[in-house]
């Protein structure tokens, strides 16, 4: 026997205890729960979350995956990485019918490459396997209109978000009663911000993706923004030239939509550091978030996440 | 990063950062109005402690100008009102949870608005809050508002209050205005229990005493308001209070191993405790807590941990694990203070489920004793509660549960109301105490039981409960059956709304609560009926589809048929029979259900009858060869 657990009133314990809670919250209460799985870095805390929670006991949901197939290189391996453990089950859920139309961000723009390829694709997958409540990694910190959000999200059976019906949530209390048809989106991290989940990710020594850490890739500069040209798929504008440049993500979505910045940070430690010293947020690197005022609290209504 | 980052060693850099994952978390709310410059001080607190970043400054910036209300300065209360319906309307809906972290703490700020269902939201913030700010606007001292707002952060057990006299820059900083209302707020704080009062006095537009001191009041010596908010003890842990977790989940992953998984409500566990399991009772004893990390020799209040008990007993989710020897009260019968959230009025006698840690059951609100005056804190009489409103009420639950008063513990004292239809969650509720007659009323065991008595009569007792809007023919109908059933040797008895309202139900009268009443009251006879053996027939126009769910879930599986006599308004109107469509048409009816009172129909009755199709003969019928053919009728 090794440790105390007296010790624990950390904001990470604090924060870990209510997670594990919630996680567990739903299995005790809901049929079919599923995790939803972006492989970013927030995917990464909530899954070593999940495992603590239900230990020894294997995960007892799978994981999916909803890909938009413009995920970058290296997210595929670490997500193949994860499914290869024999305790984890993943679905890749694409949405066929956008494939078949060729929707891609580059022709179709962020916008319609969302709707189609990320919430279609997400409605898609919930109604096909019929799960009725799915955990998400979002946190309240992100984006104003996420502040609002309960951990317990009550989806009606179109996958819609009503900010102005919520439940009202008390204590640890969810009500997670529904008909059949309607669900839960279920946010275990609500209550971390950014920095916490770094903390977490040194303290636990989870890994993630090496995108986060400071490299030299290459890149092009489009309206403000440092696109990483991660395979040919991405046409060059005329004059255009990929420039090797150190660079790291701090938000992982589609490529070409994600912004790089620049940045020396090659460890978790640097990365820590350099938060503490930032000057800018974490989702400005995600384009979509600008599609017009107010756009994520639109997306959320249509059912994006 | 600066230079003098990277050239730190390493050890010195692991060292910075154990420092900074140890920092502990405090969680509180802030209430005010929209006037006191609330959403202001929130906003001064993220940019003073530099929790914003560039691009959330830019779109500060921009916003300010905009839609801002400083004439083009900063308006920091743009930052906290999130939704896109609130920035057009300048108000705020909702609660919103703010982040930000100095090198001390983490903070989770729990922002609610100063507007209409603002009982609701407040209550939500301060469930799981720590402390609670409560501005006041200096010039005004102390209002309504004010002491609403104590009272609120008093009922739900939030013990230090910081109460942040602002705008001190309208008042000349004066020193007497900060005196007069601390004083003034001391004497409330008393008689509402709250322990620690700290007050501090500053002004949000301009930032005195929110971070760092102010010049402008060299005579207030104590700490700023960020200064207290880091330094103040997170008092919730509840660590020295006996040992308490619900059970969340029952981990069985295999023969070999069975964990029960929970969130410790209070106290701490070691192996070896003696522990009993509520409300059953059994005792085992902790062979080993389990985490992910490993085992562990000790683990308390606010963790989540896995048990595995010495014994085979048997526990499940909603059971909680105590200390043996200081074991909790169990009991069905409760009082308890609600707090009221749907727009649908709580009704005495409806039956809602109720959840208290992880455990839900089937509860009735019985007698609402009385309501809250948020403002006055007056007791008021009232026989339901509306949407924000505070009550003492009574509450029976369907089964005994192992509970604390909420003043105790907060996890094992709190619970919420869910409507059965709409699976809304339209109350929250705090328990006070078990009510006596629960502890002490038991149930006599009777030698000759129902079966004795149905075998005796041939048949088993049931109940046909007939539904429909008045007119549609059940009395007609029930009074066929009934007569059917005689001539066949069967023993039978009808209990018909008009009839049972001049006796046992002649106190109630038409709204929507005497009627729940009404059906309460026959579901219980039916169910007196059905025991003794007979064939009940209940003729009640029974309109809420809760009623009649509570009756069913009173009788046992199997022996209760719903019947819908299904008449189209128009068809049973015209037929009108008493004359009463007419009466209400005029107006002289109040509560008519079906013109000016609603009319659920059933989703999944056992019988339906269309009585546009079928003469009351034939339904008669159709329901006898239905009570054969699901074996109510012994033959032979």
């Amino acid at each position: 026997m090794t440790d105390l657990l007296d010790a624990r009133s950390t904001h990470l314990d604090r924060l870990e205890a209510e997670s594990i809670q919630i996680l567990r919250e739903v299995v005790a209460e809901c049929e079919r729960p599923v995790m939803l799985y972006s492989i970013g870095k927030d995917s990464a805390v909530m899954l070593h979350l999940a495992r603590k929670a239900f230990y020894p006991a294997p995960l007892p949901f799978p994981l999916l995956h909803v890909d938009t197939t413009w995920k970058f290189r290296d997210m595929y391996k670490l997500r193949d990485e994860v499914a290869r453990d024999p305790a984890v089950r993943l679905h890749v859920h694409v949405n066929q019918d956008g494939l078949a139309r060729g929707i891609s961000p580059i022709t179709h723009g962020s916008q319609v490459h969302t709707d189609v390829m990320k919430t279609e694709g997400l409605k898609q997958a919930l109604d096909q396997f019929g799960f009725d409540a799915a955990f998400g990694g979002a946190r309240r910190d992100e984006e104003k209109s996420r502040a609002k959000e309960r951990v317990f999200s009550f989806r009606s059976a179109a996958h819609r978000w009503d900010p102005k019906r919520q439940r009202p949530e008390l204590w640890s209390l969810y009500n997670t009663r529904k008909a059949p048809g309607e669900s839960f989106r279920v946010f275990p991290l609500s209550n971390w911000t950014e920095l916490d989940v770094w903390q977490y990710i040194h303290a636990q020594r989870i890994p993630v993706v090496p995108l986060y850490f400071a490299d030299w890739r290459p890149v092009v500069e489009r309206s403000g923004s440092l696109i990483m040209v991660d395979d040919d798929r991405l046409p060059l504008l005329p004059g255009e030239q990929p420039q090797l440049r150190r660079v790291r993500f701090r938000t992982l979505g589609c490529y070409p939509l994600t912004g790089a910045i620049e940045s020396e940070a090659t460890t978790v430690e640097d990365i820590i550091l350099e938060m503490l010293a930032a000057r800018t947020s974490e989702r400005q690197g995600r384009l979509i978030d600008h599609d017009g005022a107010a756009s994520m609290e639109q997306k959320k209504q249509e059912g994006y996440f | 990063m600066s230079q003098s980052t990277v050239t730190t060693t390493h050890s010195q850099l692991a060292t910075y950062l154990a420092e900074l994952e140890r920092k502990d978390l405090l969680r509180f709310i802030t209430c005010g109005s929209v006037d006191d410059g609330k959403s202001t001080l929130i906003g001064r607190l993220l940019f003073e402690s530099q929790q914003l970043y560039d691009d959330q400054m830019d779109a500060l910036k921009k916003d300010s100008a905009k839609v801002g209300t400083r004439g083009g300065d900063i308006d920091f209360a743009l930052l906290v009102d999130g939704l896109a319906a609130e920035r057009e309307q300048g108000i705020t809906i909702d609660v919103a949870y703010r982040f930000f972290t100095t090198q001390r703490r983490k903070f989770i700020v729990a922002d609610t608005p100063g507007h209409e269902q603002y009982t609701r939201n407040m209550a939500t913030g301060a469930s799981t809050a720590d402390l609670a700010v409560i501005l006041v606007d200096a010039r005004k001292g102390l209002l309504v508002q004010t002491r609403r707002h104590s009272y609120i952060v008093s009922l739900l057990g939030i013990r230090r209050v910081v109460l942040a006299i602002n705008k001190m820059d309208l008042v000349g900083y004066d020193q007497e205005v900060y005196t007069a209302i601390t004083v003034d707020y001391q004497m409330l704080a008393e008689r509402l229990g709250i322990e620690s009062v700290v007050a501090i006095p500053v002004s949000a537009v301009n930032g005195d005493n929110v971070v760092s001191a102010s010049v402008a009041m060299p005579w207030y010596t104590g700490p700023t308001l960020l200064q207290h908010l880091e330094t103040v003890p997170v008092g919730q842990r509840e660590t020295d209070e006996p040992f308490r977790m619900p059970v969340q989940w029952v981990n069985r992953p295999h023969q070999d191993f069975r964990g029960f998984a929970g969130t410790i409500a209070s106290g701490a566990v070691r192996p070896g405790d003696r522990l009993r399991v509520q409300p059953s009772g059994r005792v085992s004893s902790v062979a080993r807590i389990v985490t992910a990390d490993g085992d562990v020799s000790l683990a308390d209040a606010g963790c989540s941990v896995t048990l595995v008990l010495a014994d085979e007993v048997d526990v499940s989710r909603g059971d909680v694990l105590t200390t043996h020897d200081r074991p909790l009260e169990c009991a069905d019968q409760f009082e308890a203070t609600v707090i009221w959230m749907s727009e649908a009025p709580l009704l005495q006698g409806r039956q809602y489920l109720l959840k208290s840690a992880t455990r839900t059951v089937s509860a009735t609100v019985m007698p609402v004793k009385y309501k809250v005056n948020v403002n006055t804190l007056e007791h008021i009489p009232a026989e339901r509660l509306e949407l924000n409103d505070i009550g003492v009420c009574e509450i029976e639950c369907d089964r005994a549960m192992a509970f604390a008063a909420y003043t105790q513990n907060r996890t094992l004292g709190a619970f919420i109301l869910i409507d059965r239809l709409t699976h809304d969650t339209v109350g929250a509720g705090l328990f006070h105490f078990a009510l006596r007659r629960s502890q002490n009323i038991h149930w006599q065991a009777i030698d000759v039981d129902r079966s004795v008595r149905a075998a005796q009569k041939r048949q088993r007792g049931c109940v046909l409960w007939l539904t429909g809007l008045s007119g549609a023919g059940k009395s007609t109908i029930a009074n066929l059956v009934d007569r059917k059933l005689v001539a066949m040797g069967r023993h039978t008895y009808v209990l018909d709304g008009d009839n049972v309202r001049h006796g046992l139900n002649k106190d109630l009268g038409f709204t929507a609560q005497d009627r729940v009443e009404n059906i309460r009251r026959v579901a219980e006879v039916a169910k007196l009926m059905a025991d003794a053996g007979l064939i009940t027939l209940v003729s009640f126009i029974s309109p809420f589809q809760s009623e009649r769910q509570m009756a069913r879930e009173l009788m046992s599986p199997g022996e209760f048929f719903e019947v819908y006599v299904d008449a189209p308004l128009a068809v049973a109107e015209s037929r009108d029979p008493k004359g009463l469509y007419q009466k209400a048409r005029r107006g002289d009816l109040r509560n008519f259900t079906g013109i000016d009172s609603p009319y659920e129909a059933p989703l999944a009755a056992e019988i339906r009858i269309d009585t546009t199709s079928l003469t009351p003969a034939d339904a008669a019928e159709q329901i006898v060869d239905y009570l054969d053919r699901a074996g109510m009728l012994v033959s032979g």
